[in-house]
């Protein structure tokens, strides 16, 4: 398997038409603090790559950038081959090729489960209502909770809604899925649940892009793993490599401490 | 350990009700109203002053009251209230100066403005379709006031009293200012400067005045800026006093909603490339309204009693007819009964709505879905 998945600072390997998402020396500022410091990852289609790092370390700021829920000042972000400039104007097409996955879902509270699935199909798609209700149905089964489409987020379990979170982001038919820790903000038992949604929608050879801390995840379906520190990339590697030869010292002291 | 002192006794008993004096009337008074010295002299001073009060006021309002004459007469040597003031006045206190054989008109447009805030209390009808409903109604209440089409005798604003013009001025108020307030609201939060400092600037200059200025600016001032030649009447400016100074204040409680919802809502609607007036339409505003609807409550009957200032730009509302009816020599005296009436009338609409807003406010603390 070749893979073109790689965060490096060669900037040689992006010219790479295969990649559908890439990064060239990105750079991003809170005020004066560098959160983000000449960042370079490639994503090719299809591949999974897995972000992991210190809390503070940038993950969320950099995974943000993607689909510019934050805006970076330098270096180049290519998504699906439209390059986002300051200043772009038609984001909301790139967002639409894009789906994202929050820590704390982030579903909308007054809207049934229904709802927050069909909204964005209708308002930006023009689809029907029937046949944007019957494709949440197909998605709702997938994630294996159809029977819960009719009820509010509030009324579901953490598992449930972020597997709705999930559904919803996958209604627009994106090319690529980002999670920022998908299941950080859950409780123990109800990991896997959302975990193995994942699992399934990786194997369908969805590209993601994952900020997490789930090791196990990881080793099943990167294809390659990310390590940030102090808001740079430190090291990457294919999980087999990342996890049994770290070079880094500061990768060896990060997974010594989350694999004990 | 071996020998445990622990024990329980198993046992079956029927239910039963509490002891009597535990949960009855006499532990209600004393908990409520005796419980302690102070609280007991202050519920013997109360009870004093009900007592010397309410007797006397009952024989004047019942025993002794006068319901139903026309002679003025009757009444003067009558001790008790002369309800028949309110009686004989109603069309005149109700109407003001509208056309005394096209009533019936104001009786619909009353019918359809209360019915309509009947159906509005329902949540299970709230959508922006029952905005356009009201706009319907609107439109409605304005036809058959202005008449002119539909064979309906032309009546011009001038002519506009009493119950339907303070009605009228209320929804319009609400119906106008409800939108303009959003609008400020949302240019207040705005990232283009301009924007930003034109809102909050009229937003603080409004606030900053009594509503009886803005109305007296309204009905001065408006004409000054117009281009010679054109007026506009005063119940429409006194109509824009009351919408500006509405939206000003609704707009910073409307903001307040805004604030109150979390970032991750915006960034949800943005990552699924919903465009800013989607998010804010669908997404956003929903909830805010939602949050801060007990408190709107409050504004929008502040303004229904507002309502009683144009009054004093000379509009015949129910307040202003009132003092016109009151202006018949005959019936002079009674002004005292014939405000107790409008008193009630604006205690019954007010009390229903703010009862409603406390009703809707325990809702939203359950943290049910309105
Ligand atoms: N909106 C912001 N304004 C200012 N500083 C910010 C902002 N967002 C993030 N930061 C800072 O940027 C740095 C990187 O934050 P980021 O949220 O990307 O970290 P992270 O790796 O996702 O951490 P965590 O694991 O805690 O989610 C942190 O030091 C944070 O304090
Ligand atoms: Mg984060």
């Amino acid at each position: 398997m070749t893979e073109i998945g790689q965060a490096t600072a060669d900037t040689t390997l992006h010219g790479s038409s295969a990649a559908i998402v890439a990064l060239r020396d990105v750079n991003k500022w809170y005020g004066d603090f560098h959160a983000l410091r000449d960042v370079n990852l490639a994503v090719g289609r299809g591949e999974k790559v897995v972000i992991c790092g210190p809390s503070g370390s940038g993950k969320s700021t950099m995974i943000r950038c993607i689909n510019r829920l934050e805006e970076h000042q330098q270096g180049d972000i290519i998504v699906d081959g439209v390059e986002l400039v300051p200043d772009f104007r038609r984001i909301e097409e790139v967002r639409r090729q894009v789906g994202m996955v929050f820590q704390n879902f982030n579903l909308f509270p007054h809207l049934t489960v229904m709802e927050n699935l069909t909204l964005g199909p209708i308002l930006v798609q023009e689809a029907r209502q029937d046949e944007a209700e019957a494709a949440a149905m197909g998605l709702l089964k997938r994630v294996k909770i159809p029977e819960q489409a009719w009820k509010y987020p509030g009324q579901l379990s953490g598992g449930q809604q972020q597997r709705v979170a999930i559904a919803r982001a996958l209604m627009l038919k994106p090319k690529i899925m980002l999670f920022d820790e998908p299941t950080s903000a859950l409780d123990p038992e109800m990991i896997n649940e959302v975990l193995d949604v994942m699992v399934e929608l990786a194997e369908e050879g969805m590209t993601m892009i994952c900020v997490t801390h789930e090791m196990g995840f990881a080793r099943k379906v990167a294809d390659l793993v990310v390590f940030m520190d102090d808001g740079e990339v430190v090291e990457a590697a294919p999980p087999e490599r990342f996890f049994s030869a770290p070079e880094n010292e500061r990768t060896k002291l990060f997974l010594s401490q989350i694999l004990h | 350990m071996s020998a445990s002192i622990s024990f329980a006794t198993p046992k079956s008993t029927p239910r039963r009700p509490p002891p009597a004096l535990e949960a009855g009337v006499l532990l209600w008074l004393r908990r409520n109203l005796f419980s302690s010295a102070y609280n007991t002299v202050l519920t013997v001073l109360a009870l004093w002053a009900l007592f010397v009060t309410i007797p006397d006021f009952i024989v004047w309002a019942f025993i002794e009251a006068v319901w139903w004459t026309d002679d003025p007469q009757a009444c003067r040597d009558a001790s008790g209230a002369c309800w028949a003031v309110v009686v004989e006045k109603h069309r005149v206190m109700l109407f003001g100066t509208f056309p005394y054989e096209e009533h019936w008109r104001g009786v619909i447009a009353i019918a359809l403005i209360v019915g309509m805030a009947i159906a509005s209390a329902f949540k299970r009808l709230w959508s922006y379709w029952l905005f356009v409903a009201w706009l319907g109604v609107t439109a409605a209440v304005l036809v058959l006031l202005l008449g002119g089409v539909f064979g309906l005798t032309p009546t011009g604003t001038h002519q506009w009293g009493g119950l339907p013009l303070t009605l009228l001025m209320f929804v319009g108020t609400v119906v106008g200012g409800m939108p303009l307030a959003v609008f400020l609201a949302l240019g207040r939060r705005s990232r283009l400067p301009a924007i930003k400092a034109m809102c909050v600037g009229f937003i603080e200059i409004v606030r900053g005045v009594p509503l009886i200025t803005v109305l007296f600016m309204a009905s001065l001032m408006f004409p000054l800026f117009m281009p010679e030649g054109v007026t506009i009447n005063k119940f429409l400016r006194a109509q824009i006093g009351m919408i500006l100074f509405f939206a000003a204040y609704a707009a910073e409680i409307v903001r307040g909603g805004l604030q109150a919802i979390p970032r991750g809502q915006y960034e949800a609607a943005d990552a699924i490339g919903l465009s800013y007036w989607q998010k804010t339409n669908r997404i956003i505003l929903p909830q805010a309204l939602r949050i801060v609807l007990p408190a709107l409550m409050n504004d929008i009957i502040r303004a229904f009693k507002n309502t009683t200032f144009v009054s004093i730009i000379g509009l015949f509302d129910v307040l202003g007819a009132t003092a016109t009816a009151l202006e018949d020599p005959l019936w002079v005296l009674f002004a005292l009964e014939a405000y107790t009436f409008i008193f009630v009338l604006y205690f019954v609409f007010c009390f229903s709505m703010s009862k409603y807003s406390e009703h809707v406010e325990r809702d939203l603390s359950k943290g049910r879905n309105l």
